[in-house]
């Protein structure tokens, strides 16, 4: 991150300014992927009118960077009138989408709207593996012609591969297809539990030996001694510092208008169909109690050696049944990395009278960026 | 750029928004971050294309403590640097389209 970024998230963040806001314009979607956590029946998504009003209202609370993704974003028939709008309220945007439905009209209008990136799903360079995880027929195939569309109008495009154990075999594949296409990719073993609470998706998540292979494969993490260092000593400033950006410089809003501190943190703070946005972001209770968390008043993770450089997902907390609480997910991360159990597990192995629990729930939660992305 | 008349127009590529009093421009192509001073945000707000650079100034002079002279050489400089950058269009005529884009090679 460049030092005019931090200066501006510094900023935003002291300011209580959401520089960063999700916008899900749909959870329809035109795939069905084994692993996605939406509901994607429409159960009354905000109107043309209605999105414009947040965009508005984002606008005016000072974000600037805007993600506009779903489901899928094109399954709405008025997507571009909303890019289009965003646009001229000078959002730099990212839009998510699976490509499908991207023709040459869509192409061209992406790259005419100066949209900063597109982020396509691919998890395999395999027809067979990733059309059986979008259950769509053909679509890697137009997935595919829909990146080169839009590369070669030179619309900066980032594939982005979920690694679960049905695809770990071919990401060299998925990193292979992305540079003969000229494009960036990005890798990320997260698999969020379904909105409704169900985690049965998350035992199709990588673990374990799986998990430490990946961590310390140094064409996807760089440096494997540095990425994988013991924690150094913990210090104050890990125990006060702001865990991460959700509530205090981002926040997420479904297509009905819910808004939350992030898109992995389903607890429901507002409706911008009842209240203004403003009045959520800056009174909601529950948007100001994510807002106080730091990790000195964590209960266990307070007293844990990763404390100063585990990735917590307070969301994935939140959604094990306390935002206070340890997150599993990076417990595992930080214990694949370091081989070094985290207070989490040496707890909940002493609570077991000596069984291990490490292998017992899928660990997922990693993000690994290999190229720099906007 | 003398004495003749000078318009300057925001590109309508870019992505911006006002922060704690200061203008914070990213170029969506290659992200390059710009962050204005309150000077240059007042001057980047007033750069619709229609506005001489001379009305411009005399806003600087009405807000901000300078010297006429001082602040048109400023401004100038200020547009023309932007201009290189890509992120501001200056004419001697009024500005009423977004210039062709280029494109990639």
């Amino acid at each position: 991150m460049s030092v005019l970024m931090e200066e501006m998230n510094r900023r935003a963040l002291t300011l209580g300014i959401p520089l960063g806001a999700h916008l899900d314009v749909t959870y329809r979607c035109n795939e069905r992927c084994v692993h996605c956590y939406l509901d994607h029946d429409d159960h009354g998504e905000m109107t043309t009118t209605e999105m414009k009003d947040v965009l508005d209202q984002l606008a005016d609370a000072g974000t600037l960077f805007l993600t506009l993704s779903g489901g899928e974003v094109f399954m709405r028939m008025d997507f571009f009138e909303i890019l289009r709008y965003a646009r001229e309220l000078s959002f730099c945007i990212k839009i998510k989408t699976n490509a499908f439905m991207i023709r040459g009209e869509e192409a061209d209008l992406i790259r005419d709207m100066d949209v900063s990136s597109v982020q396509v799903s691919i998890y395999s360079h395999r027809p067979e593996v990733h059309d059986g995880i979008t259950l769509l027929p053909r679509s890697l195939e137009r997935s595919i012609a829909g990146i080169r569309l839009l590369q070669q109008r030179g619309v900066k495009v980032i594939i982005a591969n979920v690694l679960m154990r049905e695809n770990l075999a071919d990401y060299e594949g998925v990193r292979a297809l992305a540079r003969s296409l000229g494009v960036e990719s990005t890798i990320d073993p997260t698999i969020t539990p379904k909105m409704d609470g169900d985690r049965s998706i998350l035992d199709m998540g990588i673990a374990g030996k799986e998990l430490r292979d990946i961590m310390h494969n140094a064409d996807l993490v760089g440096n494997v001694d540095d990425f994988c260092a013991t924690p150094p000593p913990v210090g104050d400033e890990d125990l006060d510092t702001v865990p991460c950006s959700a509530s205090h410089t981002y926040c997420y809003i479904s297509p009905y208008g819910d808004v939350f501190p992030c898109v992995q943190f389903p607890l429901p703070t507002g409706n911008v169909r009842k209240q203004k946005f403003l009045d959520i972001w800056r009174y909601s209770p529950q948007m100001n109690d994510v807002r106080s968390i730091r990790p000195r008043e964590l209960p266990v993770c307070s007293t844990c050696s990763h404390i100063g450089t585990c990735t917590r997902c307070p969301g994935l907390a939140y959604m094990q049944g306390d935002m206070r609480g340890p997150s599993v997910q990076d417990c595992e991360k930080s214990y694949a990395r370091t081989g070094i159990p985290s207070a989490n597990m040496k707890l909940r192995f002493t609570a077991t009278n000596g069984h291990p629990v490490a292998a017992s729930e899928p660990a997922s939660l990693v993000q690994i960026q290999l190229a720099h992305a906007c | 750029m003398g004495l003749m008349a000078i318009y300057a127009a925001r590109s309508k590529q870019v992505a911006a928004r006002m922060l704690g009093g200061e203008m914070m421009i990213m170029s969506p192509r290659d992200t390059t971050l710009f962050n204005l001073n309150d000077v240059g945000s007042v001057i980047w707000q007033s750069a619709d294309g229609q506005t001489p650079l001379d009305e411009i100034v005399a806003r600087l002079c009405a807000e901000f403590d300078v010297a006429p002279e001082v602040a048109r050489q400023d401004a100038e400089s200020f547009i023309q640097e932007l201009a290189e950058h890509g992120i501001l269009h200056v004419s001697d005529q009024p500005i009423t389209a977004e210039p062709p884009r280029q494109e990639p090679a």
